[in-house]
């Protein structure tokens, strides 16, 4: 290979067209005839519905037609269950589903009632308030403790104490670990994430071609293969007569990997029904209740460890929110309790959760996808158990890392991807090192905040670690052709939202195939391009598409050297691939472009051999046999007015290992989004909502995206384990930086106040200016 | 949108944008984002929240940075409109912004960008010399929830050493 572009900080492929404003978004798609929908929208959160007359909207100008569940007909039904449960004994799984248009009950504030299609997004907005609805309200179940008691509202008059699912798991024995333990120590802990808010809201367009018995479909998702499918077997098609495409999406980070949602049901039926193209535009209103949440947990736990401050064992009881429905299965709450255990040896561990049914818009993964509860429980256990030993924050972690000639180190319970929660390899204590050498953790301790205390500053020092399962299965795949004219087309069946797999993938195929990275043209989330796949989550797309990508490489690889050593009349070895064409060895002169082998590969006239297939075109799959496991710290210097609580970041570092690296530029603006959106967790971002189930700050003017003024400037620092689990050697990133924001902020935060000496802990998650001075001034 | 006459307070109206005259009929209400979005189809204003918070719909007016969902076509009736979409002023190439912030990786899935873009056109031409404490305060009206914004800070203290030439 003449260079290397794998593991080099390419610039990206898709950039131009996104700069100039050519890129299509699905609000861009404009089809003639097309009609606007407006939905309808529970403003209660829970009621029996007693009427919904919609004749007045029917009879408005400009209104094309108005739908409610019951003209759905047969078509009405519950969604399907995205991910059942893991084979865990004894498991209590309640699935109930959301539909498409309430019917008898509206069980959260958004749920959609009714559908209304005109000419102008404005007139079906117009038409909205001549639907006159008759709702009976019922009590809301929004607190989770609330919840469980028998005389609490039911979600579901049929799940008694509003129970979703109830799951243990266990490892070793933590009575007897406790039984032996020097300190046991037991918190309760808040964390609730947020909103995902991509900048791009959900939107679909669909499309029923009537001649050619097609519909297409544009949807904001992740994951276009799966919708593909599920739409064909709603609608009573086959999959080849239906195309979904998602194409450039603002953002995603999780929630628009959900399906389906009502919209995603009802859309492409109003298209076929009306036989016109259909658009839908979620605003940003609609976004806070019809798009899919994180929200929180509250864990009882406890610690039991030795004097020197070994984990001997770990317990935690925990409440998960689910939301009204819970389509996305356990995904949230297993990455909770599997994440906690972190990268510490816990040679004990029992965990149990109950998800809980709520009058609340539904929970289903938001970056990081619940570890970050699990990660901020485990360490906050660990800041409080060093204060009690007396041990120093970072050598209590670094006491119980689990070492690096024990991998692959199985954790004996079962992760999101059904299989034994096992990391497979790691090496934790130079990711702790070098993060505490970038922040200057001896110095800080030992001259800078003492002298800046004396000042009457108050800074303060954090330092947090955390792995994440990455790279999950099942699989993916991938398409890869020489084009007559030279460039290399590559196809792959996931989604894209800003990830930058029109240059990551390019990158592994241009190393194979000899070409420039720009002269790669990747397809993404096109089901008329590569129809199989399961889509972009669980920081998997360059883990499991790119493995993919580079086996379908690698067999054009051989097809072009085969090819060429024909042409040559030489053999395989004493050709080369570099600057898109084939030259043998030592002679110059003699080259063959990729274009030409191309063409010479797809024959007009002639024979062929038995077997030969044309052109030079490999579609390969790859699934791993187990997810990747990540790992990183997290270090922060803080500064907090002691009157207003606001915050300076005064330095932020990160050392991350994810394996190898495909692009340390990518990689870098992963990490950055993650951190920014973690810091938009711990201090900025939290959703109210009200005991009516009302969420009270339902705009981004009230619901605080952090700015560029909040997210400070972060140093970044790697380590590389390559994972033994994928030829390329590589982990994900995606979620990473996210991860361990809110512990990082608590205990930073609580140094710079020197809260222990107040007998404050900060053991919740969000923070904010508000809260730090309720817990500082309330008696704890 | 344009839609039925009836009922309908309609304007008339000429503007430009992108340097191009236009002559249209607009309904009172229609917002600007919405007119150049699917009127005009210059569809890389993109729209993020509609209540003025996010500044992805930023557009120039008369040269000033403006959230053009926040306005009516109808006021823009006799003025000049910008968009990313004439910004470098020939497809061909990229604007001094756009190419930095292409080299530093500004965007990852690119919706906010022509907002941030426009907005930082017009911050440049007011502060040619910005330290990053003024890059990040003019930055903070736009939200992007991708990049953490470095990157974007980057690309803006490059973009404006080459303006200054």
């Amino acid at each position: 290979m003449a260079t290397r572009n794998f593991g080099a900080p390419i610039r990206r492929n898709e950039d131009k067209r996104l700069l100039t404003g050519q890129a299509l978004f699905v609000d861009d798609v404009e089809l003639p005839g097309m009609v606007y929908a407006a939905f309808l929208r529970s403003n209660v959160a829970h009621a029996a519905i007693r009427s919904i007359d919609v004749s007045a909207a029917r009879a408005r100008p400009g209104v094309v037609a108005v739908y409610t569940a019951a003209d759905l007909g047969a078509y009405w039904a519950p969604g399907p269950l995205l991910v059942p449960p893991p084979p865990i004994a004894d498991i209590v799984f309640n699935q109930r589903t959301q539909v498409p248009l309430a019917k008898d009950k509206v069980r959260h504030v958004g749920e959609p009632l009714a559908v209304v299609l005109a000419q102008s997004r404005y007139l079906a907005e117009d038409a909205l308030a001549d639907i006159a609805v008759e709702l009976d309200p019922l009590p809301a179940v929004v607190d989770l403790e609330a919840a469980l008691a028998d005389a609490s509202a039911r979600v579901h008059e049929d799940v008694r104490g509003n129970v979703a699912a109830h799951v243990r798991q266990t490892r070793g024995n933590y009575a007897s670990a406790r039984a032996g333990a020097d300190r046991v120590i037991g918190r309760r802990f808040h964390y609730d994430h947020g909103a995902s808010s991509p900048i791009e809201t959900r939107g679909i367009v669909a499309n029923w071609d009537a001649r050619a018995n097609q519909l297409t479909v544009w949807d904001t998702t992740q994951a276009p293969v799966f919708l593909r499918n599920g739409l064909a077997a709603m609608l009573g098609l086959s999959e080849r007569q239906v195309r979904v495409i998602a194409p450039f999406v603002g953002g995603g980070f999780g929630p628009k990997i959900m399906l389906f949602y009502p919209e995603e049901v009802v859309i492409p039926w109003v298209a076929r029904k009306l036989n016109r193209p259909v658009k839908w535009i979620e605003d940003r209103l609609e976004h806070f209740f019809a798009t899919t949440q994180e929200r929180g947990q509250t864990h009882d736990a406890e610690i039991a460890l030795s004097r020197d401050g070994r984990i001997l064992g770990v317990k935690d009881v925990f409440l998960h929110d689910t939301g009204a429905y819970n389509p996305y299965g356990l995904t949230v709450p297993i990455n909770s309790q599997c994440t906690l255990l972190g990268p510490y040896v816990v040679p004990a561990y029992d965990s149990t959760f109950t998800a809980v049914f709520t009058n609340k818009p539904i929970v289903t993964p938001y970056r990081g996808a619940g570890r970050q509860h699990g990660v901020f429980v485990m360490e906050r256990l660990l800041d409080i158990a060093a204060r009690e030993l007396k041990l120093d924050r970072a050598e209590i972690r670094r006491r119980n890392f689990i070492p690096p000639d024990a991998f692959p180190y199985n954790n004996e319970i079962i992760y999101q991807d059904f299989a034994p929660l096992s990391y497979d390899s790691g090496n934790y204590g130079p990711v702790l090192d070098k993060a505490l050498a970038m922040i200057d953790y001896d110095r800080f301790l030992a001259e800078e905040q003492p002298r800046l205390r004396a000042q009457g500053r108050h800074v303060g020092i954090g330092i947090a670690c955390y792995v994440e399962g990455t790279g999950i299965g099942p699989y993916e795949g991938a398409k890869v052709q020489v084009q007559a004219n030279g460039r290399v087309n590559l196809a792959t069946g996931i989604g894209t939202q800003g990830q930058g797999h029109f240059t990551s993938f390019a990158q592994i195929a241009a190393d194979q195939l000899g070409v420039a990275v720009s002269d790669v043209d990747v397809v993404t989330g096109d089901t008329d391009q590569f129809y199989w796949g399961a889509g972009t989550f669980a920081s998997r797309g360059a883990v499991v598409a790119g493995n993919a990508v580079n086996e379908a490489a690698k067999v054009v690889r051989q097809k072009i050297l085969r090819l060429a050593a024909e042409h040559f009349e030489c053999a395989e070895e004493d050709l080369e691939i570099a600057n898109g064409a084939v030259s043998v060895v030592g002679v110059p002169g003699q080259a063959v472009t990729l274009g030409a082998l191309a063409l010479k590969a797809n024959p007009m006239r002639g024979a062929v051999r038995p077997g030969t297939e044309p052109g030079l075109e490999s579609t390969q799959y790859f699934g791993p046999p187990g997810g990747a496991t990540a790992s990183g710290a997290h270090a922060m210097i803080v500064e907090v007015d002691p009157q207003t609580f606001t915050l300076e970041v005064r330095k932020y570092a990160v050392v991350h290992d994810c394996g190898t690296v495909i692009n340390p530029l990518i990689l870098a603006g992963q990490i950055h989004g993650g951190v920014a959106q973690g810091i938009g967790n711990a201090f900025y971002e939290q959703l109210v909502f009200d005991e009516a189930g009302q969420l009270l700050n339902a705009s981004l003017a009230d619901y605080l995206l952090p700015t560029a003024l909040e997210v400070p400037r972060m140093e970044i620092g790697h380590t590389v384990t390559p994972s033994p689990l994928n030829p390329l050697g590589i982990k994900g990133a995606g979620e990473a930086g996210a991860i361990p924001v809110g512990p990082l902020f608590a205990q930073a935060i609580e140094d710079a106040l020197a809260l222990p000496a107040r007998n404050v802990e900060l053991n919740e998650i969000p923070l904010s200016p508000n809260r730090l001075f309720e817990l500082t001034t309330k008696p704890p | 949108m344009v839609t039925e006459a009836e009922n309908i307070d309609a304007h008339d109206i000429t503007l430009t944008v992108n340097g191009t005259p236009y002559r249209r009929q607009v309904e009172a209400r229609t917002l600007l984002s919405d007119f150049l979005r699917h009127d005009l189809l210059l569809a890389g204003t993109h729209v993020g929240c509609e209540h003025g918070v996010c500044g992805a719909c930023t557009v120039l007016f008369d040269g000033a940075a403006v959230r053009s969902c926040l306005m009516f076509a109808a006021q823009a009736d006799g003025h000049a409109i910008l968009t990313v979409e004439g910004l470098a002023g020939d497809p061909e190439h990229l604007h001094p912004l756009q190419e930095a912030m292409r080299e530093c990786h500004g965007l990852q899935c690119g919706y906010c960008t022509p907002g941030i873009l426009m907005t930082m056109k017009a911050f440049l031409e007011e502060t040619a010399a910005p330290d990053e404490a003024q890059i990040r305060e003019a930055l903070s009206g736009n939200l992007c929830r991708c990049t953490g914004y470095q990157h974007i800070v980057e690309a803006m203290q490059l973009a404006a050493e080459r303006l200054r030439g």
